[in-house]
Order: structure tokens, then sequence, then C-alpha cells
């Protein structure tokens, strides 16, 4: 299964280095989203002060959209989604984590670009390090885990471009809830009640680890 | 020898089908796309499926492929029976699809070795399946994308070369390949049946048709018509090249 799964993400990681997909186009489009956010706030420094960890949540949540629809894309030809990967014999178990990590992988390196684009628009002190990172980190687990299982679900669908935000936003509004409150408090200088969102963030995370890797054979094979 | 000890009995050795359908039923959606087919493909055999389309042709590929299941009836490939383990199977089988199933962010050199590793097989064997398909030099380390429809062809041919899988499904292969591709095509399929692979390949060309039944000393003719097979020639050894009627029905 582990061998699997590196194989796996070694693969969705060069492609990612050749075709700068996420780079290319879900960075900037995250950006953006901040950009607009700042726009709609009127910039209002007290305003985006108080609501820059949201944001952020919400501007990374979009991405996570993408990259995942990227990840589902990139094993569909023809309509026929997964079929290669099925046909090549790897453990379902495997693929599910090896996609899992090479999506979190790209998320973590988006998301250290977009807090130095929040400290720069928004004016924000980046303080409670240890508290953003570690939110980040287990926050993108969960996003990753739960968007591998939503995009094998969605992706024999006709309609799966429009159908995996309908599936995964409602089910990841716990992840968002929970990293903004912990971003926001690090960021206003009280990290330490940010630790009962972390152990929040952290049970998402393994809940959908541990159901990914056993459920994700039927998915693939009878989604 | 008491009278209970038994001793094996001299029967002549029977060949364990490669593939074994009996009363194979398999629904796409709800339309019955396999309506109680049998079959029986051995080792060595090459098996060209024809039929006109929607008769079940690929999806007879995919049921032996383990990608769709059969609801009723008996599915035995390789030894694996396909109503317990859909899955397993798999490592053992090639399937040439209508879509070639290759990425094309990657070189194809990087698609064999990630596809062979993951059939957990050795990488040593991709520069040698590479150049047997005519894709070598600058063209295995040229994306994917950039390659012709035939080249991509190829490269997906080389996956089963590199392979080695003991059920070759191949769909329509030799749609896009020029004439040298054809040739290569034949020679990689005759060599595959002699070292024992069975063969099911589908075409709905009739001089690609009676070109493949020169290959092999155990090629056959499927007639697929509705889901079933309406008949099964064998091959007569010492023939023209024709499957005769008669020689065997499934």
């Amino acid at each position: 299964m582990w061998r699997d799964a590196l194989l796996v993400a070694a693969k969705d990681l060069r492609i990612e280095m050749r075709s700068r997909v996420v780079a290319n186009q879900v960075l900037p489009f995250a950006g953006l989203t901040l950009v607009l956010f700042a726009f709609a706030l009127d910039a209002d420094p007290t305003v985006l002060h108080a609501t820059g960890g949201g944001l952020f949540w919400v501007a990374v949540l979009f991405a996570t959209v993408l990259a995942v629809q990227r990840s589902v894309g990139v094993e569909s030809s023809n309509g026929e989604a997964g079929e290669g990967l099925r046909m090549a014999g790897i453990d379902p178990a495997g693929i599910f984590l090896g996609k899992s990590a090479a999506i979190g992988a790209q998320l973590i390196a988006l998301e250290a670009v977009l807090t130095i684009a929040v400290a720069i628009l928004y004016h924000l002190r980046i303080q409670g390090v240890a508290i953003l990172a570690a939110a980040a980190i287990l926050g993108t687990a969960g996003l990753a885990a739960a968007g591998t299982i939503y995009g094998a679900l969605s992706a024999s669908s006709r309609v799966r471009e429009t159908l995996l935000p309908l599936l995964f936003l409602p089910v990841v509004a716990p992840v968002l809830l929970s990293a903004a409150r912990a971003w926001q408090l690090a960021l206003a200088g009280h990290p330490g009640p940010g630790a009962a969102w972390l152990r929040f963030l952290g049970m998402f995370a393994v809940v959908y680890m541990v159901t990914g890797t056993l459920a994700y054979e039927s998915i693939m094979e009878d989604g | 020898m008491g009278p209970l000890e038994t001793q094996p009995l001299d029967l002549p050795e029977v060949p364990v089908p490669t593939v074994r359908l009996r009363g194979a039923v398999a629904l796409l959606g709800t339309f019955p796309a396999l309506s109680g087919l049998d079959l029986d493909v051995a080792p060595g055999e090459v098996a060209v499926i024809r039929g006109a389309n929607g008769a079940g042709k690929t999806t007879l590929l995919k049921v032996c492929a383990g990608l769709v299941p059969v609801v009723t009836g008996e599915a035995t490939v390789l030894g694996c029976d396909l109503a317990a383990d859909r899955r397993g199977v798999r490592r053992r089988i090639g399937l040439l699809a209508h879509s070639d199933h290759l990425y094309d962010d990657l070189t194809p050199r990087e698609n064999l070795v990630f596809l062979v590793k993951a059939g957990g097989g050795s990488p040593r064997s991709v520069d040698y399946a590479l150049e047997r398909v005519g894709i070598s030099g600058r063209l295995a380390t040229t994306r994917v994308a950039s390659l012709s429809a035939g080249q991509r062809r190829r490269t997906a041919l080389a996956v089963l070369v590199a392979r080695q899988p003991g059920l070759w499904l191949l769909d329509e292969p030799h749609v896009t390949l020029d004439t040298e591709g054809r040739e290569i095509l034949d020679r990689v399929i005759a060599e595959a049946a002699a070292g024992g692979a069975a063969i099911l390949l589908v075409t709905h060309e009739a001089e690609v048709e009676s070109r493949l039944l020169g290959l092999s000393e155990t090629a056959s003719v499927v007639t697929m018509a509705g889901g079933t097979a309406c008949s099964h020639l064998r091959r007569v050894p010492g023939g023209s090249g024709q499957a005769r009627e008669g020689a065997h029905v499934a």
C-alpha cells in the first residue's frame, strides 16, 4: 500500500511540475479571490484584520476544489474515469493515500504563498506561527483526504465539474470553521485557545483518512 | 495397495482456459450488454472478436478485465473467479482500449516506468518495450501530448510488451497505426501467443482478421450479436488461414 501510495504521489507531483496547473492557474485564482475580498470589504483594515484568517481559508477551499478537479482530470480520458489506474493493478488504498498526499503537498505550497499574500494585502502581522502551521497541516490533510474521496465519487459523472463543489463544500465546512478560528486566534495574539480547534481539525483528518483508505476500492469499482 | 487407496488416473492433460465464461450476463446501467455469453479462450489462442456496433464486443473485453461485473453466470480469467475478485487478476491482464490511458504530461518512458512499477514489474523491460514498438531516441522522452495518435497507440502497446500479461485484451488495436505499426503489432501479438498468452482482439477489418488468423495455430473467430456469441470457429491446423465453420462452436 505505501509503495503504491509513493508511486502515485510521485507521478501526480511530476505531472504538476510539468503542467504547472496549480502554480499557474490555481494559485493566481486563490490570490485573486483574496484581492476581491479586499475590494468587497472596502479595504477597511479593521474588518480585514478581523476576517483575514477566515478569508484565507475560503480562498484555500476554492483552490482545493480546483486542485481536486485537476487530480481527477488527469486520470480521465474519453469519460472513462480512473480506468487506467484500475487496470494498472495498484492497491486502491495506495491510490487514495498517494492522491491525497499529492493534493496536500500542492496545497501546503499554495498556502505558504497565500500567507505572504494575506500579510501584505490585509496588513496582518503573522504571529502564533506554531498554531498557524499546525492548523494549516491538519486542515490541509482533512481537505485533501475529503477532496480525494469526493473527487472519486464525482469522477464517473458526466457533470463532475459542477457536482464536486456541491458535494465537497458542505462536507468541509467544519474544516473552514475550525481552521479559520484557530488562525483568527493566533493572528490576534491569543494562540492558546486555538489548540481546541486543532484537535477538531486532527479528528476530521483522521476520520477522512481512515474512511478513504477503507472505502476507496468500493468507490472506484462501484462509483 | 489396500482397497481404499487410490492412484492418479493417467488422463490426457486438458489445458485450463485462460478465459472461461458460462452464461455470463453483464449490465451497462440496466441494458444487458452481455446476455448469457459462453466462451472459452485457451492459452496461446488468438481469438478475433467481430460483430456489429453494439454487439457487446467491448463489454466482453471489459468483463474479462474485471472492469464490468458479471451479474449472473460464471466468469473465470487466468484461474481467478471474477465474481469473487475482479481486481486481483488485473496485474496479469493487459488492456489496449479505445482510450490509451496514458498521461499527457509524462513522456512515453515515464508512463511505462509508472505502469510497469504499478504492476509490480521491473522497469528494466521499459527500454526494450519502447524500442520494440519503434518509440526510441527523442520520441521516448517527448511528452505524450506532443505525439501523434499512432505514436500514442504504439506507446500504449509498449505497456503490454513491458508487462507481458497472460491475457491481452485489444480493442481495435490497428486503428490509427500506419503500415509499419500494424506489422509491429502483428509480430508482437504472434510472439505473445507463442509465449502462451491468450489474445482477445476486436476488429471490424476483414483484412486484419484474415491476417491474424495466420498468426497462431490456435486462432479462432468469435462472432457476436445481441450480447452473445453466435459462433466460435477455430482455425483448422494446416488450413488456409480461414476459420472453418463447424470446427468448434462454443
